[in-house]
């Protein structure tokens, strides 16, 4: 059984300026999008208190945020969710980062009556401070894969691959981001571990595709470096697709069977993984031949020059 | 050629065999248990494994079995509801003295346990619990400290009379303001001499001197701070008998503190957060043991027991210095004589008393009394009833030994670490350090054993998925491909377990994601067999081409993949790092099931001398 058909022939670099058109706009697109409706975060970054509670009885949203405005919590925004009896009750970040009455059993006190008493679900109360230092954390942990890919490329391949390589996981990264600010879908502590997760699968995809290039420049000198990265592209091709489609598979299951709390991080691979897969092919390919890589950039000079000189 | 070494074959059968060895923990369920510990003056024994069951047994609870556990108790249950029954009944029965506590009992078999195999640990995303992250005052706890060193400043120019018009905490240190501007250089030198904690620097003005505390110094005050709360919480929540907590440093100045199973956070919220102080009070003459005996006690003493030993104690109602006055307290060695020690600071008010005191009194003894006031709640009728239980402990008695002030050294203890913990109790007791909770997240049980169905069902899912996909794709090789996933799900199990991880639900997450890159390996092997056949190679060959040429890749690709890992790992908290661990170890063990044992594998098949004259692939 094949997907892709045996010696695929396909002219990929061809496509090279309609892709990048089309990336740089995805780009612009993602800035845009961050600078003026920004990302929906989560109280994981934002901080304050989310609580999510059961009553025995269907409760009046009404009643429930009068009780709240009258205990102090001003801008309290109550939701029902799933049934009736399921409430969500979130309050804003407050100034005062001591004040912990502002977590999940205040609310619960202040809401439960003897003739309606509700169960505390879940809660979360996070301090303001918390949840900025968090967010500086995702972006280093970031840089830090960078770096760390841009050193082991450099030393298994190559500067010019090096630097193909993360500008593309880079624009994975960035690209998965922008959806999330384009689909303002809430942005927490799980789909931050997503959304990074995604920096694997782009560098994982791109390396295969630059480990046959590196192999076709070694064995086929006859050929040019554009043809020698569309070779490589097709040889890798089927490969490609089928991990794609299983990475796929194994997301749309957490997606599907994960529960509420998964299907960000679930969303955000998926998207990543199709992402991933396109600019290894699409973004890294052509960006190493504007660079001009060769078959010299993988041979290393100084043996070139020990053999020169052990000739007569 | 394609073959495989009998040496690694049998490598592959004992990863195989350790890996379900320590993966079989997870399979046994845990009983819900009641477990029943000692604190103060309570005894676990038969006769108390004796009045628990006649209670249970006139309750009529039904209970699977009782019996002795690490020095506790265990009584274990059919389900939830009776546990709680349970409890409650066996609390009105032991009263004091016993801290009764819900647990989860493990059903693991002994022989699995002595060998270090045991369940991964949940986390509390899938048990439910409390999690609280603390952030420990760092600006109450360096003002204490700058408060002493004013005192310090002050009697050291007092004591070589140099003339200063004010010494006083300023927003950047302490402010020295001197009476001749002349005296600088020798303020400057005596201060470097006496408290090297402190950094001189010039003030604006020639008489005006800043004195900062050291870089050293204010990690110290904080390091201490922090080691300090860590300390109180540990001792508060075994008052709360939750089993399995986890008290943790985070960072500069947090701490995580985790509660399984616990609902009721606003009571452990106030147990947590309950006060401590300190007493020292002179020793009274007369024997305690008698008066402990009859009850007899001097009008102007106070009967304690001491901490441990419980020997009792008898001290004056009258209180030397509290635990509010009390600056700084360190454990060290003793110049002299090189014996451990605890050097304690206090402040100029308790010097003064303390000095007073001690000039009558050399040759006497004086104690340090510690008092924890924490709040407790019962239901007695169905009425919650609320009150506070102060405990009142000797933690140091000693005999004075000469005049001293501010500062002196408490020595005679048994061992170094029975100093830090003196150190460690006399600063709990000073209230130096505050803590505000500034994360915390309640997770009720029920969500967390729905997010706990919810994660495996996706896993599963996720594998049979893959599983289907591979069979039909490769046939044969997707065979192969799948006895090195399954291996690999084991490995992965096997690890967290091992090392003993804590698995979350996007740690569940991960392991799925693990299944989906590792196949990645897989597929890069099976697509490269493809293409040698199809170059024309015969079939054993093309199988032994297809693994040498892509492990190449499968290592550089897994390589890059690990270092994003490894860098969630470290950035990461909580759910991120929970991931980023099953991710790595996935990873990891990836790298060998797919390389190595597919091989294996495919060699059983393909292998030998036999002519073969189709590969499904």
């Amino acid at each position: 059984m094949n997907i892709i058909p045996i010696d695929s022939n396909i002219n990929f670099l061809r496509l090279r300026h309609v892709a990048m058109a089309l990336a740089i706009f995805m780009l612009v697109g993602t800035f845009v999008l961050l600078g003026t409706k920004g990302l929906n975060y989560a109280l994981d970054f934002t901080g304050g208190t989310v609580a999510e509670l059961t009553f025995e009885h269907p409760a009046d949203l009404d009643e429930l945020r009068d009780k709240l405005d009258a205990a102090g919590y001003a801008g309290a925004v109550v939701q029902a969710f799933g049934s009736e009896m399921d409430v969500m009750v979130r309050l804003q970040s407050s100034e005062d980062a001591a004040n912990i009455t502002q977590t999940g059993d205040a609310v619960l006190t202040t809401l439960s009556t003897p003739e309606n008493p509700a169960t505390l679900v879940r809660s979360d109360f996070v301090g303001p401070q918390v949840g900025k230092e968090l967010a500086q954390n995702g972006i280093l942990a970031s840089v830090f894969v960078m770096l760390g890919f841009v050193i082991y490329i450099s030393m298994r391949f190559e500067w010019k691959f090096a630097v193909a390589a993360i500008v593309t996981t880079a624009f994975d990264l960035i690209a998965t981001t922008g959806l999330f600010a384009l689909s303002q879908r809430e942005f927490d502590l799980t789909v931050m571990a997503g959304v990074m997760s995604v920096m694997g699968y782009s560098i994982n995809d791109t390396i295969v595709v630059f480990d046959r290039v590196r192999e076709n420049f070694k064995s086929l000198h006859k050929l040019n470096t554009a043809e020698i990265l569309n070779r490589s592209v097709n040889q890798t091709l089927s490969r490609t697709v089928i991990t794609s489609v299983v990475a796929l598979l194994t997301v749309l299951a957490l997606y599907l069977y994960g529960g509420d709390s998964l299907k960000g991080m679930a969303e955000s691979q998926m998207f990543g993984i199709v992402i991933g897969t396109l600019s290894s092919i699409f973004i890294a390919c052509p960006l190493l031949y504007w660079m001009g890589a060769s078959k010299e950039d993988l041979i290393p000079k100084v043996r070139d020059d020990a053999e020169l000189a052990r000739r007569p | 050629m394609l073959e495989y070494a009998r040496w690694k074959y049998v490598v592959a059968v004992l990863v195989l065999l350790i890996a379900t060895i320590y993966s079989l923990p997870n399979l046994y369920p845990q009983d819900t248990a009641v477990q029943i510990s000692a604190t103060r003056g309570g005894v676990v024994d038969e006769a108390l494994k004796e009045r628990v069951q006649g209670v249970l047994e006139r309750s009529q609870i039904d209970f699977k079995a009782i019996g002795f556990d690490n020095n506790n108790l265990l009584v274990r249950l059919a389900d939830p509801n009776t546990q709680i029954r349970a409890a409650d009944t066996i609390r009105g029965e032991v009263g004091q003295g016993y801290v009764v506590a819900l647990n989860l009992a493990s059903t693991v078999p002994d022989w699995l346990t002595r060998i270090g195999a045991d369940p991964m640990l949940l986390g509390l995303d899938l048990q439910g619990g409390v999690h609280f992250l603390m952030e420990v005052d760092q600006k109450a706890a360096l003002e204490t400290r700058e408060v002493g060193f004013v005192d310090d400043v002050r009697s050291l120019l007092r004591d070589n009379r140099i003339g200063y018009s004010a010494v006083d905490r300023s927003g950047s240190g302490i402010l020295i303001r001197l009476r001749e501007a002349s005296d600088r250089n020798a303020v400057a030198g005596l201060i470097g001499r006496e408290v090297p904690q402190l950094l001189i620097q010039d003030g604006n003005e020639p008489a005006v001197l800043i004195a900062q505390l050291r870089e050293t110094e204010l990690k110290t005050i904080i390091d201490n701070a922090v080691e300090q709360n860590i300390g109180t919480l540990r001792n508060r929540i075994n008052e709360l008998g939750v089993a399995d907590p986890v008290v943790q440093r985070q960072g500069a100045n947090r701490i995580v503190v985790q509660l399984p199973g616990v609902q009721d956070t606003a009571q452990a919220k106030k147990i947590l957060g309950a006060t401590a102080t300190l007493e020292y009070r002179a020793a009274v003459d007369g024997n305690a043991f008698d008066a402990a005996q009859s009850g007899r006690i001097p009008s102007d003493a106070r009967l304690y027991y001491e901490r441990g030993t419980n020997r009792p104690i008898l001290l004056s109602r009258r209180i030397i210095a509290s635990g509010d006055q009390l600056v700084d307290a360190r454990s060290g060695f003793d110049p002299q004589s090189g014996s451990p020690m605890v050097s304690v600071t206090l402040n100029a008010a308790a010097g003064a008393r303390m000095n007073e005191f001690t000039r009558d009194n050399v040759g006497r003894f004086m104690g340090v009394v510690y008092i924890e006031r924490l709040p407790e709640s019962r239901i007695v009728d169905g009425e919650e009833i609320r009150t506070t239980r102060v405990t009142e402990e000797v933690i140091n008695y000693a005999r004075i030994n000469g005049v001293f002030g501010r500062k002196f050294q408490t020595t005679g203890l048994g061992s170094s670490s029975e100093a830090a913990e003196l150190a460690l109790l006399l600063r709990a007791g000073s209230l130096a350090a505050p803590v505000d909770i500034v994360e915390e997240r309640i997770i009720g049980p029920s969500l967390g054993k729905e997010n706990i169905e919810r994660g495996w069902t996706a896993v599963s899912y996720a594998f049979i998925f893959v599983l289907v996909f591979f069979i039909f794709y490769y046939k044969v090789f997707g065979i192969v491909t799948n006895i090195a996933l399954m291996l690999n799900l084991l490995l992965v199990v096997a690890a967290m377990s091992l090392i003993g991880a804590t698995l979350t639900l996007p740690g569940l997450a991960g392991i799925a994601l693990t299944v989906g890159l590792s196949v990645d390996a897989n597929v890069l092997i099976n697509e490269r067999i493809r293409e040698e056949l199809r170059r024309g190679l015969p079939p054993q060959a093309a199988i032994a081409e297809g693994y040498d040429k892509a492990s190449g890749t499968i290592w550089d690709a897994n390589v890059t993949a690990l270092l994003a890992g490894v860098a969630l790992f470290a950035f990461g908290t909580g759910p991120v790092k929970g991931f980023a661990v099953t991710l790595c170890l996935g990873i990891l063990t990836s790298i060998y099931t797919a390389v190595s044992v597919s091989r294996g594998v495919a060699t059983l098949i393909y292998g030998g001398r036999r002519k073969i004259k189709r590969v499904l692939v």
